[in-house]
C-alpha cells in the first residue's frame, strides 16, 4: 500500500493504495470520476488520457503510486464555470464524436497538443492525434472539431462551417 | 396572435442532443455502473484451439482471499446453450451454439472455462492463474474450406465435414448454359479476410437478482435489449420474461458485434442467482478479440461470362463462409441471405447461381459485422467488374455503365430471391462521382506520371445494399425466428411534451437527435420538447434494435405512424371543442384549426391538456393522447452509390498512399446531413481499414497472432484522409420519410474501391487481383513474383 496525495480538477485527494493500482482504475473506482475509459489493455488506444501536470498521459499505463504529488485533469475539469472548453464545443459543433467512448481521451489528447501546436495543420492535427483511435468518426471530423478550437483558442471567429 | 411557423427541423444539420453528456464525461457506459455489494467475475479462457478438458483444479483460486466463487462448465448445465436465431432459410443446418462456459471441449482460443467472481476485479484476476486445468490437445483446422476436406479434425459430431448449412440461389442451370456459351469468361479466387469489429468499448454484463421476485435485470453494453431478454429467458433460462429487465446503458460503439447474445451474459445472471449479489464482467480488448465475435471470413471462386461488348451475362459464385466454432446469433443468416441475395449488385446480370457452404472452424464465432453479407458481396462483384474490364480493354466506368440497372427497370427483382430492389438510378451517381474526381484529367495524369515510373490508380466502386432489414414474412421465409418489425410508443404529456418510446437505439448513429426532428416537423411542436426515450425493456413496447441500417427506415417509420395516429385523435378532440366536424379540420404548425377559418384553432398543447384531464371527452374516446405502432414494412431498402479513390503506389517499397477518397451517396431523404455524413465518414473508414490494414490472423494452431491493439491495425488518424462526400438524392418508396439508409453504405462501397485503386496502379507490372489488406508487405510480394 502506497499513501498518494494527488490533485484531481482541482481538488486534493489523499488515499492509500495498493501498489499496483492503475491511475484509471484509481479515476475511476475511487474518485468516481468515470469519464476517464479503458479500451484496450496495451496502451494503444488512448481512451484513457488525461492530463498529468499538464502533459498527456495514458492513465491505464501509470500507476496511480507514481502520481504523488502530482496535479491531474480529467474530462470531468475540462470545462470551467459550466461553460465547455473550446474542445468540447469544436467537438459539439463539427459532429466529431459518434458513440462518445473515444471522446474523453481524444479532446484531452488534443488539449495537449494545441498546448504545444496552437495553430497546427491538418496533418499534424492527424499525427498528434494517432495514440488516440476512435472506430466511428473516421477521424475527418475530428480534425475538423480540433481546428475549430485551436481558431477559437486563438481568438478567431469560429463557426463548424470553416472549421 | 399567430405565431410564425415553426422552422422545419429535417434536413437540418442539427447538432447532436446527444453530445453534451459525452463531452463532459458524465455518459454513464457498462464499466461505469457500481451496485452496492456487487461482484466482479474473470474469466479463465482456452489457451487452446482445440482440445479435452482432463480436469480443472479450482481449489487454489477458491482458498484466494476475496474471491466468492469458482465456476466451471458443468456448474452451468441447468441452463441451455445460447440459441441461434437464424439459420439459413430452406435447408437444413447443423446448428451448435456455445454455452456460458466450455464442457469437456474446448474449441477455440479464447471459450470460456472457468469464471471466478470475487469482491474486486485485481482479485478475480488474480485467482485466475491459481485454476490449473488439464488440457487433451485436439487437431485444428481453421481454414473455412479446408475444414471440408478429408481428414480434418471434426468440432462437432453433428456436424460431418464440419458443414453447419449447403446453401445456393440462383439458376444453376441456366447459369451453367450461359458460361457454356459464353464469348469471354473471367475467374478469380477472392478472399474476403476475416475482420474484428472493434467497437472502442468492449462488451460485457452486469446482472442483478432479486430473490424475493426472482427478477433479474442486466445491463448489458447490447444493440439489441428487447432481443436480449427475449433469448436468455425463453431460450437460455427457460423462465417468463418478464422476470428480466435489459437496459443498455450508453453503448461505446457496436458495429454488429453487439447485436449477440453471449455467454457472459449468461454467466453473470447465473452467478448473480447463485450468489444473490450483482455481478459484473467487462472484457478487456484481447478478451474482446479472442472470444467475442468476428466478421467476414469467405473464400470465394468467382466466374463472370459474357460478350465482347461488355455485357454481362453470367455470375457464378462458391464461397466457403467460416462460421467459427460455434454459431453466434445471426450467423447463416449473414452467410446466406444477406451475402448471397445481392452478389449482382448494381448489374443486371440475366443468369446467376451461388453456392454458400458455411464451415466450423478453430476460431471464434463469426457474425455480422458492419454491411454484414454486403461488404462481401459488392467487393466480389466489385472486383470482379474491374477484372471484366481490363480483359476486354474497356474503361471500368464504361463496364460499370452498360451493365446498370436501368431507372425505368425499378422495382427491380435480381432473380436470386430478394425482395425488389425499391428504387435506384445508378447513372447520376457514377457521373457525379467521376466529375468529382475529374476522371478524364485524372487518366491523363495517371498515363503521364507512369512514363515518370510513378503509379497512380484509379477505383471505382458501384454499390447497392439492403437496408431496413425486414418484412418479417420475408426474413421468416429466410429461415429468421423472429420477427423484424419495430416499434413505438409516443405520448403528448399534459404540458404538451412529446415523449417517444422506440425499440431502435443509439450507439453512436444521433438516433435521439433526428427521430427529434421527425416528430417535432410532423406534429409542429418545438424541437426541444420532444424527448426520444430507448434501450431500457421496461416500460417500452418490445422491439427488435438497431442493426441492419433499419433504424430510422424501421423504427423511424413506426415512430411517424405513431404520431399520425396522435394527430388524428387531436383532430377528433378538436372538432368536439371546436363545434366543428373532423374532416374540416387541419393539422398544421402545431394547430387544429377549421378550414378557412384559422382563428377557430386549438393547439396541440391545448388538446393535450384537455385529453390528460379528460373531464369532457367526446363520446367513446379515451382520456390522453398516446398510442402504439408495432410497424413492419413492405420492403428493405437500397440505398447505392459510386466511391472513387486515388492511390499511389510506390513499387519499391509496396507502401500505399491514399491520396482522394470521393463518395457520392445516394441514401434517400436526409434527417440530418451532418449525422448522415458521419455515418458514411466512419463507414468508409472502416472499408478501407479492410483493404489497407485489417486481418485477423489465425496461425496453423489456432493461435490469433492478431490479438491484441499492436498487432490489429485499426486505422489511427494518420492512416486515413479526408473524404469528399456528396449525394444523389433518390427517395425511397417504402417509407413516408423516403428515406433509405445510411448506417453500413459507407462499409459496403469502399473495401472495393481501394482495391480496384491499387490495382490499377499496379496493372502496368500485369497485377489483376490481390488478397486483401494490401500492406506494403504485401503488395511487395506480389509484385516481386510478378517481376519472376
Amino acid at each position: 500500500m502506497a499513501k498518494v496525495t494527488v490533485t484531481v480538477n482541482g481538488t486534493s485527494h489523499t488515499s492509500d493504495v495498493e501498489d499496483r493500482t492503475l491511475l484509471v482504475h484509481f479515476l475511476r473506482e475511487q474518485l468516481n470520476l468515470t469519464g476517464t475509459h479503458i479500451g484496450c489493455d496495451t496502451s494503444q488506444c488512448g481512451a484513457c488520457v488525461v492530463l498529468v501536470d499538464g502533459k498527456s498521459a495514458k492513465s491505464c499505463t501509470t500507476l496511480a503510486a507514481r502520481c504523488d504529488g502530482a496535479s491531474i485533469t480529467t474530462i470531468e475539469g475540462l470545462s470551467t464555470d459550466g461553460t465547455m472548453h473550446p474542445l468540447q464545443e469544436g467537438f459539439w459543433e463539427c459532429h466529431g464524436l459518434q458513440c462518445g467512448f473515444c471522446t474523453p481521451g481524444m479532446i484531452m489528447a488534443a488539449t495537449d497538443l494545441l498546448a504545444q501546436n496552437p495553430n497546427p495543420t491538418d496533418e499534424e492535427i492527424r499525427h498528434g492525434l494517432e495514440g488516440n483511435l476512435c472506430r466511428c468518426t473516421g477521424y475527418h471530423n475530428i480534425v475538423r472539431s480540433v481546428q475549430y478550437a485551436a481558431a477559437k483558442m486563438r481568438g478567431e471567429a469560429v463557426s463548424s462551417q470553416n472549421a | 396572435m399567430t405565431p410564425s411557423a415553426p422552422e422545419r427541423m429535417v434536413g437540418q444539420a442539427l447538432k447532436r442532443r446527444e453530445d453534451p453528456l459525452l463531452i463532459t464525461g458524465q455518459g454513464s457506459f457498462l464499466d461505469d455502473i457500481k451496485l452496492t455489494g456487487m461482484a466482479h467475475a474473470a474469466v479463465l479462457r482456452s489457451p487452446y484451439a482445440h482440445a479435452r478438458i482432463r480436469s480443472i483444479d479450482t481449489t487454489q483460486a477458491r482458498a484466494l482471499k476475496g474471491v466468492i466463487g469458482v465456476y466451471v462448465g458443468a456448474d452451468m448445465t441447468d441452463v441451455n446453450p445460447l440459441p441461434c436465431a437464424w439459420p439459413a432459410g430452406g435447408v437444413p443446418n447443423n446448428l451448435v451454439t456455445p454455452r456460458a462456459l466450455a464442457v469437456d471441449v474446448v474449441r477455440f482460443v479464447g471459450e470460456g472455462v472457468a469464471l471466478v467472481v470475487a469482491e474486486n476485479r485485481y482479485i478475480a484476476r488474480d485467482a485466475l492463474d491459481l485454476i490449473d486445468v488439464d488440457y487433451e490437445p485436439l487437431g485444428v483446422v481453421v481454414d473455412p474450406e479446408k475444414a471440408t476436406m478429408p481428414g480434418a479434425p471434426l468440432l462437432h459430431e453433428s456436424a460431418p465435414k464440419n458443414i453447419c448449412v449447403e446453401w445456393a440461389a440462383g439458376d444453376r442451370q441456366g447459369t451453367n448454359a450461359a458460361f457454356n456459351g459464353a464469348q469471354v469468361t473471367v475467374k478469380e479466387r477472392i478472399v474476403n479476410q476475416r475482420l474484428m469489429p472493434t467497437p472502442m468499448e468492449t462488451r460485457g454484463s452486469v446482472a442483478k437478482y432479486e430473490s424475493s421476485t426472482k427478477e433479474f435485470t442486466l445491463w448489458t453494453s447490447s444493440q439489441a435489449p428487447h432481443v436480449m431478454r427475449l433469448l436468455l429467458t425463453a431460450f437460455v433460462f427457460g423462465i417468463p420474461e418478464t422476470k428480466l429487465r435489459v437496459i443498455a446503458p450508453n453503448v461505446g460503439g457496436g458495429f454488429g458485434q453487439k447485436i449477440f447474445s453471449y455467454p457472459d451474459m449468461v454467466f453473470c445472471m447465473w452467478a448473480a442467482r447463485k450468489l444473490n449479489r450483482p455481478v459484473k464482467y467487462v472484457e478487456d480488448r484481447s478478451e474482446n478479440f479472442k472470444s467475442s465475435t468476428h466478421g467476414r471470413d469467405h473464400v470465394t471462386d468467382v466466374e463472370i461470362c459474357g460478350t465482347r461488348d461488355g455485357k454481362i451475362t453470367g455470375l457464378r459464385v462458391k464461397t466457403y463462409a467460416g462460421m467459427g466454432a460455434y454459431l453466434s446469433t445471426i450467423a447463416p443468416g449473414v452467410a446466406t441471405t444477406l451475402y448471397g441475395r445481392i452478389i449482382t449488385g448494381v448489374y443486371k446480370i440475366p443468369n446467376v447461381h451461388i453456392d454458400v457452404i458455411a464451415t466450423y472452424t478453430n476460431t471464434a464465432m463469426v457474425d455480422a459485422y458492419r454491411g454484414a453479407g454486403r461488404p462481401e458481396a459488392s467487393y466480389l462483384i466489385e472486383r470482379m467488374m474491374d477484372r471484366w474490364a481490363v480483359e476486354l480493354g474497356m474503361d471500368p466506368a464504361e463496364v460499370r455503365r452498360v451493365n446498370f440497372i436501368q431507372p425505368n427497370e425499378f422495382p427491380y427483382s435480381n432473380g436470386l430471391g430478394l425482395l425488389p430492389y425499391d428504387s435506384g438510378n445508378y447513372a447520376p451517381a457514377l457521373d457525379k462521382a467521376l466529375a468529382a474526381v475529374g476522371y478524364t484529367n485524372m487518366r491523363a495524369e495517371q498515363a503521364a506520371l507512369r512514363k515518370q515510373g510513378r503509379y497512380l490508380g484509379i477505383g471505382i466502386s458501384s454499390y447497392v445494399e439492403i437496408c431496413g432489414v425486414a418484412p418479417t414474412a420475408w426474413v421468416s421465409k429466410e429461415g429468421w425466428a423472429a420477427g423484424l418489425w419495430e416499434s413505438s410508443n409516443v405520448r403528448v404529456h399534459l404540458t404538451g411534451q412529446v415523449v417517444v418510446t422506440t425499440g431502435s437505439l443509439p450507439h453512436g448513429q444521433g438516433l435521439e437527435t433526428t427521430f427529434a426532428q421527425i416528430a417535432a416537423d410532423e406534429l409542429g411542436v418545438p424541437y426541444d420538447s420532444v424527448i426520444i426515450e430507448h434501450s431500457d425493456t421496461a416500460g417500452t413496447p418490445f422491439g427488435y434494435g438497431t442493426y441492419g441500417s433499419r433504424s430510422l427506415a424501421v423504427g423511424g417509420t413506426a415512430m411517424f405512424k405513431s404520431v399520425q395516429k396522435i394527430k388524428e385523435k387531436a383532430k377528433r378532440l378538436a372538432a368536439h371543442l371546436l363545434e366543428a366536424n373532423p374532416n374540416d379540420l387541419i393539422f398544421a404548425d402545431g394547430k387544429i384549426s377549421v378550414k378557412g377559418s384559422p382563428d377557430r384553432a386549438k393547439s396541440l398543447g391545448e388538446i393535450a391538456a384537455y385529453a390528460s384531464v379528460g373531464a369532457n371527452l367526446p363520446a367513446g374516446e379515451e382520456p390522453f393522447l398516446d398510442e402504439t405502432t408495432y410497424y413492419d414494412p413492405p420492403n428493405c431498402t437500397f440505398p447505392f452509390g459510386t466511391h472513387i479513390c486515388i492511390v499511389e503506389v510506390t513499387p519499391e517499397t509496396g507502401q500505399v498512399d491514399l491520396k482522394r477518397y470521393v463518395a457520392v451517396d445516394d441514401v434517400g431523404n436526409i434527417i440530418n446531413p451532418l449525422v448522415v455524413h458521419g455515418q458514411l465518414h466512419g463507414g468508409i473508414a472502416q472499408g478501407i481499414a479492410q483493404a489497407l490494414y485489417e486481418h485477423a490472423v489465425y496461425d496453423d494452431n489456432g493461435q490469433l497472432l492478431s490479438g491484441t491493439l499492436m498487432d490489429y491495425a485499426i486505422p489511427n488518424a494518420g492512416m486515413l484522409l479526408n473524404f469528399e462526400i456528396g449525394h444523389t438524392v433518390t427517395p425511397s418508396p417504402v417509407n413516408p420519410m423516403g428515406a433509405k439508409g445510411a448506417g453500413e453504405a459507407g462499409t459496403i462501397g469502399s473495401a472495393q474501391c481501394v482495391m480496384n485503386a491499387i490495382i490499377d496502379a499496379l496493372s502496368p507490372m500485369g497485377v489483376r487481383h490481390m488478397q486483401m489488406p494490401a500492406t506494403a508487405q504485401r503488395v511487395w510480394n506480389v509484385l516481386q513474383a510478378q517481376a519472376k
